[in-house]
C-alpha cells in the first residue's frame, strides 16, 4: 500500500515537472550538440563531451575546458579559471538553502545538478498543490541534465550531419531568462534587487568585456545589496 | 598533453564545480541556524541573478550594426510582451525563438 502510495506521489511529481523543463530541452539540444560537435572537431571522441557533460555538467565551462585541454598541463591556472567561471553558483547554493532542506537523500543529487537551468526553475517554479516538491526538483535536475548529456553525446557522435538551419535556436536560454526574470519581477514587492542586478552587469560589461565581467559582476552585486540591505528588507516585506 | 594529464584537467574541473556547488550547503547546515544577513542575501540575490544571467546572455551584442542588436532587442520585447499578455512559459520562450530565428536568417 506504502509502495503503490509512494509510485503515485513519484509519477505525479514527474508529469508536473516534465513540461516545466520543455524549453531547457530545447536550449540544452541545440547547446548540447553544438558543444558535442565542436569536441569532436577538436579532436576529442565522442567519451570525452559524454562524461564531461556527465560528470560537470555547466556548459560554460565545458566550452572552455575545450581549450584548457588543447593548450599545455597548467592545473593551478585551469583551478583558478574554473573557481571563476563557476563562482556564481555560490549564489544559487545561498538561495536554495531553504528549498533543497528536507528532501533527503535526493538534496546530494539537487546540489550536484545545480546548473544555471536547473537553478531558475527550481526557485522560480511556483510546485503545484499536492506534488512533492523535493521529487519534482528531483526530475527537473535530472531530465534537465538528461537533454545536456545526451545531445552532448548526438554531437559527439554525429559531427556535422545535420544540415537543418539552427541558426538562432540558442535564443532558447536568453529568452527563458527573460521570462524567469519577469516572473520574479512579478513577485517581488520590491524592485531594487532586480535593478541591482542588471544595473552592475551592464556596468561590468562595459568596464571588464564579455569574457571577464561576471566575477566583478558578482562582487558588486554582493556589495550593492549589503549597502542598501535596510530599504530592500523594508521593502521586499521578508521579515 | 598525455591522456593522465586530460584525465587530472578534467578531474579538477569536476571538483571545482563541485566545490561552488556544495560550499554552501557545507557551510550553512541545518545544524546551526543561518545567519540572518545570509537569510537576507538567499531572498535578495535570486533577481540580480536572474538579471546578470540576461545580460550574460546577451553579452556579445554590440551596437556597430543594425544585426549584432536588433533582432535580440525585438525577440525580447515580442517575449516580454507575450509573458505579460498570457503569462505562458513555452508560448514566450518558443515564439520568442522564432522570432529571433528567422529575424537572423532572413531579415538581418
Amino acid at each position: 500500500m506504502q509502495k503503490e502510495k509512494d509510485k503515485k506521489k513519484i509519477v505525479k511529481a514527474f508529469k508536473a515537472a516534465f513540461p516545466k523543463t520543455f524549453p531547457i530541452l530545447a536550449g540544452f539540444g541545440f547547446l548540447g550538440i553544438t558543444y558535442g560537435i565542436f569536441m569532436r572537431v577538436s579532436g576529442f571522441s565522442f567519451v570525452y563531451p559524454m562524461l564531461m557533460s556527465l560528470l560537470i555538467f555547466g556548459g560554460s565551462l565545458e566550452f572552455v575546458a575545450v581549450s584548457m585541454l588543447l593548450s599545455k598541463f597548467a592545473p593551478l591556472q585551469t583551478l583558478l579559471m574554473v573557481l571563476m567561471i563557476q563562482a556564481r553558483h555560490l549564489f544559487y547554493g545561498i538561495s536554495m538553502l531553504e528549498k533543497y532542506k528536507g528532501t533527503g537523500w535526493k538534496k546530494f543529487y539537487l546540489i550536484f545538478g545545480m546548473c544555471d537551468e536547473s537553478f531558475s526553475i527550481n526557485y522560480s517554479a511556483d510546485v503545484p498543490e499536492g506534488v512533492d516538491a523535493g521529487w519534482f526538483m528531483f526530475f527537473v535536475t535530472a531530465l534537465d541534465q538528461f537533454y545536456w548529456v545526451a545531445s552532448a553525446t548526438i554531437g559527439g557522435l554525429l559531427g556535422s550531419l545535420i544540415t537543418f538551419n539552427t541558426e538562432g535556436l540558442d535564443f532558447t536560454m536568453t529568452a527563458l531568462f527573460v521570462v524567469i526574470f519577469l516572473e520574479q519581477w512579478m513577485k517581488d514587492k520590491q524592485h531594487m534587487t532586480a535593478y541591482i542586478g542588471l544595473g552592475m552587469s551592464v556596468i561590468c560589461l562595459i568596464i571588464f568585456g564579455a569574457d571577464s565581467f561576471l566575477v566583478p559582476t558578482m562582487a558588486c552585486i554582493v556589495v550593492g545589496l549589503t549597502l542598501l540591505r535596510k530599504p530592500i528588507e523594508k521593502r521586499g516585506e521578508w521579515q | 598533453m598525455t591522456l593522465g594529464q586530460q584525465i587530472i584537467t578534467i578531474a579538477i574541473c569536476v571538483v571545482g564545480t563541485m566545490a561552488t556547488r556544495f560550499l554552501p550547503f557545507l557551510i550553512f547546515s541545518g545544524k546551526r541556524p543561518t545567519p540572518k544577513y545570509v537569510q537576507y542575501l538567499g531572498n535578495a540575490l535570486p533577481a540580480a541573478i536572474f538579471g546578470m544571467l540576461v545580460i550574460y546572455c546577451l553579452k556579445n551584442i554590440s551596437f556597430t550594426m543594425a544585426g549584432s542588436w536588433a533582432p535580440q532587442l525585438i525577440a525580447i520585447v515580442v517575449v516580454v510582451g507575450l509573458h505579460l499578455w498570457k503569462r505562458n512559459m513555452l508560448i514566450s520562450v518558443a515564439a520568442g525563438t522564432i522570432c529571433y530565428m528567422l529575424l537572423v536568417q532572413f531579415v538581418f
